[in-house]
């Protein structure tokens, strides 16, 4: 039998989910006897999402372009995409400045307001990826097969979901353990 | 004392006229979910969670106020309560900004319990992200809106217990807001005694202490069940 093909990707969070993971220790040994990590922040030296992913753990809200080309690509190559955490489920602190109200005073605040010095807006979106109006969790943006909330996840909770996974099962998300917030 | 005997979930159970639904099933070990129910102080079926079934009628029943009565089969886990009660706390988590990571009640809020309770691992409903205000006036204690579920457990245990009467609600819809003396800041409301009730009353992080930050929010309950029961007892008179 082909190995799983599993991907992790990093929208807007701080990375803790992925430390979380990379937490699994030498149990991530035995992970990757049962998968070929194809795309990965932390696993893989890979550019390019590809073709044909069979799990991926999305880390982060979708808080500017980048993260949103990206979720919507991969949600189109892969089979089943687990919400990864509380920013990717709720979106969580990356969402905290919605509650500034759009993208622009959010600008203002961060590069006018606050800046000692050199008062400008980054503009070049070639090089800087424009934010979203609105930082949403995943989910709001594309379907999503499992949720996975935690701030972070903790290893524990990350292998007892993968772990059914890989026998091709559902893990049962209930209880403290599996679905308490923060 | 006159004695109704009554069905709740199938079980037979005997209880003293007068008492609630809630407390009735309590007592035969059932836990019904609630956030605005707290002990020692009136109820006032805010937050929904408690609403049961009754055989016989068609509307749904909150039980923290809905007294037993003679021969009533009383349903408190149907699907459909269920099914209510994980939409009910997913739309409080729309509607206010509870984000958990950063709250001083992380690990110790009811509303996260109830969340864990009623199997919520996302919520379907788009979140609102309303602004709301934090208000820091008072020397010892703080109150986050964006926190606030608005079961108005404050309110009461400062009106009932403490005799204060500083919180109240006031605004309609989606701008009813928790506010202190007549909208004022907390820290200038003369009538406030700084006993810290409301603050082992509130379920989330809403009101805290100050320099107390992620999850070190601790309260004990037993603080403000010990006043009322004390006064119901007659604990302090002579």
């Amino acid at each position: 039998m082909d190995k799983i093909r599993l991907a992790t990707v990093w929208l807007a969070g701080c990375s803790g989910c992925h430390m979380s993971f990379l937490d699994l220790d030498e149990w991530l040994f035995d992970l990757a006897a049962k998968v070929d990590v194809v795309y990965s922040p932390v696993g893989s030296d890979i550019k390019e999402y590809p073709q044909n992913v069979d799990i991926c753990l999305a880390e982060g809200a979708v808080a500017n372009q980048e993260n949103l080309a990206l979720i919507l690509q991969v949600r189109q190559q892969t089979k089943f995409l687990i919400s990864f955490g509380d920013c990717a489920v709720t979106a969580n602190v990356p969402a905290m400045r919605n509650m500034l109200g759009g993208s622009e005073p959010v600008l203002k605040r961060c590069y006018l307001e606050l800046s000692d010095t050199s008062k400008v807006i980054p503009q070049d979106s070639q090089f800087v990826p424009e934010l979203l109006e609105q930082v949403l969790p995943v989910h709001n943006i594309v379907d999503v097969d499992l949720f996975l909330p935690g701030c972070p996840p903790s290893a524990q909770r990350i292998k007892d979901a993968l772990i059914p996974l890989l026998k091709g099962e559902k893990p049962q998300m209930e209880g403290r353990d599996m679905i308490k917030f923060g | 004392m006159s004695v109704k005997t009554l069905k709740i979930n199938g079980i037979d159970v005997a209880v003293e006229a007068g008492t609630s639904i809630l407390h009735a099933a309590q007592e035969t070990g059932i836990r019904i979910p609630t956030l605005c129910h707290l002990e020692g102080v009136s109820d006032v079926s805010a937050c929904r969670l408690c609403l049961v079934e009754i055989k016989g009628s068609d509307r749904l029943f909150p039980s923290c106020i809905t007294e037993v009565s003679e021969g009533m089969e009383v349903f408190t886990h149907t699907e459909q309560l269920q099914e209510n009660r994980k939409m009910l706390v997913e739309l409080l988590f729309a509607e206010g900004n509870h984000v958990c990571a950063v709250c001083v009640a992380n690990g110790n809020c009811e509303l996260q319990d109830v969340a864990i309770e009623v199997g919520m691992d996302h919520t379907r409903f788009n979140y609102q992200f309303p602004q709301r205000d934090v208000d820091l006036s008072h020397p010892q204690f703080g109150i986050d809106h964006n926190r606030c579920i608005l079961c108005t457990r404050c309110v009461r245990v400062c009106a009932e217990i403490e005799g204060a009467h500083v919180w109240d609600v006031a605004f309609r819809g989606e701008n009813a807001k928790i506010i202190s003396g007549l909208n004022q800041p907390w820290g200038d409301v003369e009538a406030c005694t700084s006993c810290g009730k409301c603050v082992e009353a509130c379920p989330t992080g809403t009101i805290f202490r100050k320099g107390s930050t992620t999850g070190e929010k601790e309260r004990d309950r037993t603080k403000v069940e010990f006043l009322s029961l004390a006064r119901e007892k007659h604990q302090w008179t002579r």
